[in-house]
């Protein structure tokens, strides 16, 4: 069972890392800021969900896995936010997104 | 009521957070507890939108549904950035909630899908930019429209 255990949290591990490298390239490799968030979000919610997912298999039920929970919910509250900011901020210094525009924008 | 509330929540996560119950420390816990109330209370902010009580009935399976939406959309978003199929879109989105929260929550929730972002946000129009037309589709089918409405109930 503790095998069995260690084998999920090691899966949990590897696509939260791999999501946080693709995330990464993400990052570098799109072009305008617009399109960056969607990396940086996808860094926010798959790398820590998983990583706190696998975290939270091995310590099993004490109070550091609420913890470790609080720790995602205060996360999964504030990275949108984050996220929000700095698009509505380089929207207000009229920078236009790359790409096509449907519809009179506000 | 809305302070007891309040105060049960506060309680709540004080005694998962500490982790200590002598009774000094937990008595110390129940004081600072209710002054935060008390001072919450005088300042105004304990009303619908600092504590949207309404949401709890319906939040679980919104949760549920939320996770599962993020964790397909991360797949496409992964997709996407390796394939280089980017074709990013800007449009606007009607929002039909009715409360200030529930807006917010919707906007969170887009902002929360990798792939979609809020950029702006005037009365109850959502300016959306989306990497890609799928995930534009995604959010002009009004799915999550309905599904943060339902959530917010009768207001």
């Amino acid at each position: 069972m503790d095998l069995f255990i260690d084998i999920i949290t090691g899966l949990c591990f590897f696509i939260g890392s791999l999501s946080i490298i693709i995330g990464a390239c993400g990052l570098i490799k799109l072009p305008d800021v617009f399109s960056r968030i969607h990396a940086a979000g996808m860094i926010d919610t798959g790398g820590t969900a998983f990583f706190l997912l696998g975290m939270i298999l091995q310590t099993g039920w004490s109070l550091i896995t609420v913890k470790l929970i609080l720790i995602g919910v205060f996360v999964f509250f504030t990275s949108p936010v984050t996220s929000h900011v700095t698009a509505n901020l380089a929207r207000k210094k009229n920078l236009m997104p790359v790409g096509k525009k449907i519809g009179k924008l506000l | 009521m809305k302070s007891i509330s309040l105060f049960v929540i506060l309680l709540g996560l004080w005694l998962l957070m500490s982790g200590h119950y002598s009774f000094l420390i937990t008595s110390l816990g129940v004081l600072s507890c209710a002054f935060c109330v008390y001072v919450a209370r005088r300042a105004k902010l304990i009303d619908k939108e600092g504590l949207p009580l309404f949401f709890f009935p319906r939040l679980f399976n919104y949760l549920i549904w939320l996770f599962k939406e993020i964790f397909i959309s991360n797949l496409n978003t992964a997709k996407v950035i390796i394939s280089g199929k980017i074709d990013p879109e800007t449009f606007t989105v009607k929002a039909s909630q009715s409360t200030d929260v529930a807006k917010v929550t919707y906007a969170n929730s887009i902002t929360l899908t990798p792939g979609t972002v809020t950029t702006k946000i005037k009365d109850n129009m959502f300016e959306v930019h989306a990497l890609n037309s799928d995930f534009g589709n995604d959010v002009r089918s009004n799915v999550m429209d309905k599904k943060v409405k339902w959530l917010e109930g009768d207001q």
